[in-house]
This record gives C-alpha cells, structure tokens and sequence, in this order.
C-alpha cells in the first residue's frame, strides 16, 4: 500500500533564501510522526506545503495518493495552525460550526461533531462564550477542535500544545494517541519539546531547512548512543554542521 | 453551502460590531446632514460703506439687498476698521469703490451689485432726460430654465454626487478592513486549509458586505430625498441601481487593495490614493476646463461614471438609457477588480 503522506526531494526558499532544501519524508497510515527542530527550522513551511498551502519551489508532495494541492484531498486533512486563527466576535460555537459547514458534513453529523470535538477539549461549557473572552489556552483548545470538526483521515498540528496547562496536555496527547490507535488516523505533529517526540512513533529533526536525522526515538537513541532523547537532537545537529556538504 | 457559511458569518460579525455598523448606516446621514445645513445657510447681505453719494443710487443699493453705511468721510483703513465689505466714494462726479476683498467671492459679488446699481440708475437718469428713450432701453427679460428652477442651489447638484460617494468611501473602508483582518489573524490562510476555492471567498466577501452595502445605499438614498428634499427627478430605482453598482466596485476595490496593506493603518493610507483623489473627477468641478491629461486621468475613476449618473438621474432626470454607458463603465470596473481579486488569493493557495 502506498504511504498516506509522500514528500520527494522537495525544495522552497522565500526571496532567494532557502527555506527547505531537499526534503523527502513518507508518512504510512496510522503513523503519530513528529517533526522536531528549532523555530525557524522549516516546519510550518513544510507543513503549510502538505496542506497545499505553500506551493514547492521544486519536488513532488502527495497525500493520499494525490499530489498536492488539491481541494479534494482538503476535506480528509485536518490543520491547526500555529497561530489561533479564530473569530473572536464569535462564540466558540460559532467557530465551529462557521468550519464545520466549510467541510462536507449533513446537520446531525455537524452537531455530534461539534459536540464531541468541544468535548474532547474541555470546552463544552465555554461555547456560548465570544472567543474574544478566552483564555490563550482556551483559544489554542478550540483550534484543536476545529481541526478535528470533520473527522478528517489525516491530522496535522503545527505546535499543539504550546500554551497549554500539563494536565490538558496530557488529556491531548492521550487523545492523539487514541486517535490514532482506534480510529487509524495519520497524524503530524510539530513540536519543539522533546518529551512530546518521544511520544511519536517517528520523528524527523529538521534544521536550517533540512531533515538531519530521522527514525522511530528508540532507534535514534540507540543510533546515537544516547539515553536522553534531548541529546539525540544536539548529536545529530553536531554532526550535521560538521559536515562540509551541509552548507 | 460554503458560501452561504461564509455569508453567514460575515453577517454575525458586522452584526457584533455595532460601532461599524454604526459608521456605515449613521455617518453618511450626519455628513450629509451637516452639508446640507452647511450649502442652504442663507448668505449675508453685505456691507457697504458710502461717502458723498446720492441718494437715489443709495436706495438703488438698499433695494440690492445691501447694506448700507453711510459715512462722513473714510478713507481705505475705515473698511477694515468698521468691517465693511467695500466702500464707495464719490468725489467730482468720479466713483470710487474699495472692496475688503478678504473673500474674493462675496466681493465680486458686491462688486457686480455695485455696477449693476449705477448703471440702473443712469439709465434711469437717462430715460429722465429723453423719455422716448424708455422703450428702447432693455426690455425686460424672461429667464427659464433647462433644468432646476431660480432656486437651485449648488448643493442640489452636490448632493447626487455625495450620496454617491458616501457608499463608495464607507463600502470601500469596512470591506477592505474586514477582509485585511481575515489576513492579519491567520484566518483566511486557515479557511485556505479548508475545501474552499478563492473564487468562493470572494464571492462570499462580496454578497456579505453586499448585503450591508445594500441596506446602507437605500437608507442614504431614501433620507437624502424624503428628509433633506434634494431635488430627484429621474427614478429612485434607477439612483439606487447606481448606487449598488458603485457599492459592488468599492467593495470589490477595497477587498483587492486590502492585500496589499499589512494593517489596518496601510489600509488607511489608501483614502488619500484610491478615495480622495475620485471626489475632484465626479463632476464637482468640471472636467471640460481640465487639463487633457487630467481628464484622461478622470476616465479611470469609478467616481466619474458615477457621479455623472447619479447628476444625470437626480438632476437632469436623465433616463436609463442615457446613463447606460456609466452603468457599463461601472459594471467594467466591478468584473475588473473582482477578477484581480481571484488572483490576488493565489498567494495563499494556487487553487
């Protein structure tokens, strides 16, 4: 079968600077994989090209089996972007149901989707509530749920849980996981906190705008002979700026 | 469906923003209000000093709707101490007038009622002298006129061109923000994750505040001519129709120039570009003692169209088929900036 998400040799650089440089990656169905690495490494760039939002300077990018961008494919992928991007004259309800009917979804299907995906994340209570009155947790917890609104096949979350409290944040990740284990959704998650990647079941370390590494955690702690998974990260970039081709 | 969702919430959001919403359907109201009050204040007779004149041309004057003064004797330093719009002096039988001149246009207009008193009262003194003169002097003279009546005043030729405006300038501020606030917030870049097609937002963006667009005209329109009496003699259906159009290509025109503002500010910075420049080319001032440039330069403002249908309706009671070629210039406009709009959003997605 082929993998859900295929990127090939894939190249973008905004006003001649390069932004990602020959990135490939295959992501197979079921998959929870991390893209790690600093800001400004490349990750929302790689990721707004998954969605189809950013278009490739060079190389090939397909997700389920359609090469991007495509509208169609756009009803399966469910995108939180970094940045709360929300109505704030709007209740969360609102919010919701303004995407919700974006996406192919009948009345009933809507509101089961809507009352779960709040659910999910502790909002239930808040959704008569103007955005405008939310919390920057709250408003991170409902982009989650937006993402989630159609019950999309492929999940991607460019840093979902920053500004999140621990207790939600494991609520989250308890929930991605399930995601993934029961309901066989791909997820890609980007994060700069490493005790998160460990919980991927593949990461890719991206810096300067390439993957330097990549592999399940436990092969990338054995690889680099290491017992802390922080220090994966700062080998492999050693050894990628040791490196004379890299530059 | 998606674009009923996204009417849908244009909708809920202006409906939340009662000052907005205030802006654009009280504003244009007030501004015009106070135009109104402003062109039909009733003008002051003004003030003229006399010395040494006599006085059957002093009663000439008063029946002028002069006020007159008379003085002793005067000399130019009086006028302005006495705030006197002219003096008029006469020594030897020469005539000698001093005008304040501190508003040129009230001035000449003394100056005129001044000639106008003493020639009427030669001729007077003439017919005196030689009566057989009397019917050969000017007859007396009908006036009529082609369009308005001996009251019109300029705001009457204003004000179409203003009701004009007013939609163009608020349509234009409220769409172009509310789609430039779509881009700073992130949230037109996450509609472009979702199935969507650009030529669907736009759509929306331009039914929504269309919708807003609408009500705004009918209300400018409607009290302009049911509370402030300016004079419309063509069809209000057709002062209407012209009215959404132009709505339709400031709406379409604030949308496209938002993608090229960072923030609310830069958006701002486009009245003295795209919005200032179109009230001098809707025919306050008249284009044919324009320089050829300029009047080339005149022919690309939505404005022009407009404000030359708009007089032509309300005050020449021109029919439909006379301003069909503005409704067409306008209708050009609209196709121009919503296609460039389309192609705007390719920067967020190629679909």
């Amino acid at each position: 079968m082929n993998p859900t998400i295929k990127v090939e040799q894939v190249n973008k650089s905004f006003s001649k600077k390069a932004v990602l440089e020959d990135v490939s990656l295959t992501i197979e169905k079921g998959q929870l994989y991390g893209l790690i690495g600093p800001s400004g490494a490349g990750k929302t760039t790689l990721v707004k090209m998954i969605v189809g939002m950013e278009k490739a300077d060079s190389g090939t990018i397909q997700v389920l089996d359609k090469k991007m961008p495509n509208l169609a494919i756009l009803q399966e992928i469910g995108y939180m972007a970094q940045s709360d991007a929300l109505y704030a004259e709007l209740t969360g309800e609102e919010n919701l149901k303004f995407f919700a009917s974006l996406y192919k979804l009948n009345k009933k299907d809507q509101k089961n989707r809507i009352a779960y995906a709040a659910s999910l994340v502790n909002l239930t209570d808040d959704l008569k509530k103007r955005v405008s009155a939310y919390s920057g947790g709250m408003k991170r917890r409902l982009s989650l749920a937006i993402a989630l609104i159609q019950d999309p096949k492929i999940l991607i979350l460019d840093e979902p849980t920053v500004g999140i409290d621990p207790a939600l944040k494991i609520s989250i990740w308890n929930e991605l996981m399930r995601l993934k284990t029961e309901e066989d959704k791909t997820i890609i998650v980007t994060t700069h906190v490493m005790d998160e990647a460990e919980r991927c079941d593949y990461v890719a370390m991206v810096r300067d705008g390439r993957i330097i590494t990549s592999g399940s955690p436990a092969a990338l702690k054995e690889q680099y002979q290491v017992t802390h998974f922080d220090e994966v990260f700062l080998k492999a970039g050693v050894k990628h700026h040791e490196n004379p081709g890299a530059h | 469906m998606r674009i009923r969702a996204l009417i849908k919430r244009i909708c809920q959001q202006m409906l939340r923003d009662k000052r907005t919403l205030a802006l654009m359907f009280v504003a244009p109201l007030l501004i015009l209000t106070l135009m109104y009050f402003l062109f039909n204040g009733n003008n002051v007779d003004p003030k003229l000093g006399v010395v040494g004149i006599d006085e059957s041309l002093v009663r000439i004057l008063k029946k002028a709707d002069i006020k007159v003064e008379k003085l002793d004797q005067a000399e130019s330093s009086t006028v302005v101490e006495r705030d006197l719009d002219g003096l008029l002096q006469q020594d030897n039988g020469k005539m000698e007038l001093t005008l304040q001149n501190d508003d040129p246009t009230k001035a000449k207009g003394l100056q005129a009622k001044v000639n106008q008193a003493v020639a009427s009262l030669a001729q007077a003194n003439l017919i005196q002298k030689n009566p057989a003169l009397a019917g050969m002097t000017a007859p007396q003279m009908d006036i009529d006129y082609v369009y308005g009546d001996k009251d019109t005043v300029f705001f009457d030729v204003l004000s179409p061109i203003l009701v004009g405006f007013f939609v163009f300038f608020f349509v234009f501020i409220i769409s172009g923000i509310g789609l430039l606030r779509e881009r700073t917030t992130g949230t037109l870049e996450r509609l472009m994750s979702t199935p969507i097609r650009r030529a669907e937002i736009i759509i929306a963006y331009l039914t929504g505040y269309g919708i807003f667009a609408v009500i705004q005209t009918i209300i400018v329109v409607l009290y302009a001519i049911n509370v402030l009496d300016i004079v419309l003699v063509g069809s209000i259906f057709h002062v209407i129709l012209i009215n959404l159009l132009l709505a339709l290509v400031a709406l379409s025109l604030g949308i496209l120039l938002s993608s090229f503002a960072a923030s609310e500010f830069q958006m701002m910075q486009f009245i003295p570009i795209a919005v200032i420049p179109q009230v001098f080319f809707a025919g306050i001032f008249p284009l044919e003692g324009m320089a050829e440039w300029l009047q080339a330069f005149a022919k690309v403002m939505p404005m022009y169209y407009a404000g030359d249908a708009l007089k032509g309706v309300m005050y020449r009671g021109a029919g439909l088929s006379e301003i069909s070629g503005d409704l067409l210039a306008l209708g050009i406009f609209a196709v121009i900036f919503i296609t460039l709009n389309i192609f705007a959003l390719k920067k967020y997605r190629t679909l």
